[in-house]
């Protein structure tokens, strides 16, 4: 048995014209949870398949588990499991009928289904949703049974994917302590996310995939390092004066500051919190008045620029990202 | 990471959760029948969830028998009740194989909504969500059968071949209506959009229906369309379900339904695994 969960070399898969994936190579060892991060369409979902066996490679090889999973494909199947948008439940029926359905398939007897079914329906606090359709359920108790179904057997290999998309802080916080359970018990997890901070609370190493490559590999630490420690996001209370507050905090923090699509915002990396805060005094030196300023992590945005030179979001949707990343601060 | 105030209490949520994954439980893997069946039930609970996918089963068959008996019967028998006599064996069949069309774009449905990739992810016989599927259907077709049925004798049918020669015609059917879904589950797995599923499905069923001897004896058409329904297999299925319930002699149309509907299955359900296999 190889100490590998996944071993891929060159993977490839074309649609027609486009390489979706484009020669990924990965070395994920067993236990503890690897993100995979990357925009929409980077080929996170195509990998994906290909590594759960739901399509095959155009080129090069993937074992998962040991197993390769084009001629071994039925053993990586009885080993691994999918949630969320890559494999999904069936919403007309109710939380306990999919978990008995799945129950049933792989094996369990009418009673023992049931058995287990109620057992992770209480599990996951969805004993009192157990007999609503899913469509009714809301978006927390959705990513519940979506992992619930994801366990009926419980699996080496779980692909999660986007598992706090849209989520509210608090079920964000709970599906993230279902993760750490998970691994606890010895589960192998591949998380793919768009948000590095969810990569970095979860996540103990980290693929950056863009246009279907790999195109850096680390811990979170390690790809921050990448961007400097932190970003400074200001946004001024007159437009106006936008201009003259990136004048400022460019000769104070001595890199690039970026103007956002919003007219008033402006953000840049910073070295130190020490020398955010000396360009704050600047900015109130020269009478700019600020409507909010904030120092964060660096965004995925942000760790692509630097790994890539280019957005995150290339395609057509410029500024999703950012608008993304807003809200789930304000919220 | 700026939100630890909000965190929930995860202790007891977690050592649940962690009791639940404990179970190393693995169930020795099911037989192909026992997942299939097992899907089967899934597309009946499917019926008791959304009990609206039944209007159409019930129409169809009311309004297609209505329409051509009163329609066709004074013209082309002298009666209506001469006629229906004629038309109700193949009004039934036309009737199902007109709702069988809906197991495509039902399929088309699931796999868009993600569905279909969990099942085909599981280490069971990779047919037999789709097996399932139309096992599940052959329900809606029975409801179908007996509705067409009912009306046919309260509008004057009275077939000769009793209850048995009933049956056996409807069991014909249903088997013929299962070898068709295959066509359907191809060209859902073929073609990108529901809507192109359900045009290219009223595309083969139109010619099919129409063009068999299901409203009238071939005997007055032209030669080209006698020829074509000589060998469309509606012709044989409906003088096979027509011998069975008049209770007169099928000859060999109820062999070579089965020999059609085989081959439907042969040719159709491999390519249609062939697709399943890379569906998304």
């Amino acid at each position: 048995m190889t100490d590998l969960a996944i071993e891929t070399h060159g993977l490839v898969k074309t649609f027609g014209a486009t390489r979706a994936v484009d020669g990924v190579d990965l070395e994920i060892p067993r236990g503890g949870v690897h993100g995979f991060l990357g925009p929409n369409g980077a080929g996170k979902t195509t990998t994906i398949h290909m590594l759960a066996t739901l399509s095959t490679p155009d080129a090069g090889t993937a074992r998962v588990l040991g197993y390769d999973v084009v001629h071994e494909s039925r053993e990586v199947r009885r080993r691994v499991s999918l949630t969320g948008q890559f494999a999904s439940v069936d919403e007309d029926l109710t939380g306990r009928e999919n978990l008995r359905l799945l129950g049933r398939l792989f094996g369990y007897t009418g009673g023992a289904a049931t058995r287990r079914a109620d057992e992770l329906l209480a599990a996951f606090g969805l004993t009192e949703a157990a007999t609503q359709q899913v469509k009714k359920y809301s978006g927390g108790m959705r990513r519940r049974i979506d992992i619930a179904a994801s366990i009926v057997v419980t699996p080496e290999l779980l692909f999660l994917d986007e598992p706090t998309t849209g989520l509210d802080p608090r079920s964000r916080n709970e599906v993230w302590d279902i993760v750490r359970a998970m691994v606890a018990c010895g589960t192998t997890v591949l998380l793919t996310t768009q948000y590095l901070d969810e990569a970095d609370q979860l996540a103990d190493r980290i693929s950056v995939i863009d246009r279907g490559k790999v195109i850096a590999e680390g811990s979170s630490s390690e790809l921050k390092a990448s961007v400097g420690s932190g970003s400074l996001h200001v946004r001024v209370m007159h437009p106006a004066d936008r201009d003259a507050a990136r004048d400022v905090l460019e000769r104070e923090l001595g890199v690039e500051v970026r103007t956002q699509a919003d007219p008033a915002a402006l953000d840049a990396n910073v070295e130190s919190p020490a020398l955010a805060t000396r360009a704050l005094t600047a900015l109130d030196a020269s009478g700019l008045r600020l409507a909010q300023f904030s120092l964060g992590q660096p965004t995925l945005d942000e760790v692509f620029l630097a790994l890539t030179g280019h957005h995150a979001d290339a395609a057509p949707t410029t500024g999703a990202t950012g608008t993304t990343t807003t809200q789930e601060d304000a919220a | 990471m700026t939100l630890e105030a909000t965190r929930s209490t995860p202790g007891a949520q977690t050592s649940a959760i962690l009791s639940a994954l404990a179970s190393t439980e693995r169930p020795a893997p099911p037989s192909a029948l026992s997942t299939s069946l097992t899907f089967g039930w899934r597309a009946l609970l499917k019926i008791k969830h959304v009990p609206e996918q039944l209007i159409d089963v019930t129409i169809f068959p009311v309004m297609f028998t209505l329409l051509f008996t009163f329609l066709f019967g004074g013209a082309l028998a002298g009666s209506t009740e001469e006629y229906i006599q004629f038309l109700l064996p193949g009004i039934l069949v036309q009737g199902v194989i007109m709702i069988t069309m809906y197991t495509g774009t039902t399929l088309r449905t699931d796999i868009e909504k993600g569905v279909f990739d969990r099942f085909r992810s599981l280490p069971i016989w990779r047919p037999s969500a789709l097996v399932g599927m139309l096992l599940g259907d052959a329900v809606r077709f029975t409801i179908s059968s007996l509705v067409t049925l009912t009306l046919g004798l309260l509008l004057g049918w009275r077939p000769g071949g009793g209850v048995v020669g009933v049956a056996l015609g409807v069991l014909l059917l249903l088997v013929f209506a299962f070898a068709l879904g295959w066509i359907w589950t191809f060209l859902s797995l073929l073609l990108r959009t529901s809507q192109s599923v359900m045009g290219a499905s009223m595309l083969v069923i139109t010619p099919l229906t129409f063009g068999s001897n299901i409203f009238v004896d071939p005997a007055t058409m032209p030669g080209w369309l006698q020829a074509f329904v000589e060998v469309n297999p509606v012709t044989h299925l409906v003088t096979a379900v027509r011998s069975l319930m008049g209770g007169v002699d099928a000859g060999g149309s109820i062999t070579l339904t089965l020999v059609w509907a085989a081959a439907l299955v042969a040719v159709f359900g491999s390519l249609t695994m062939w697709r399943y296999r890379d569906a998304h």
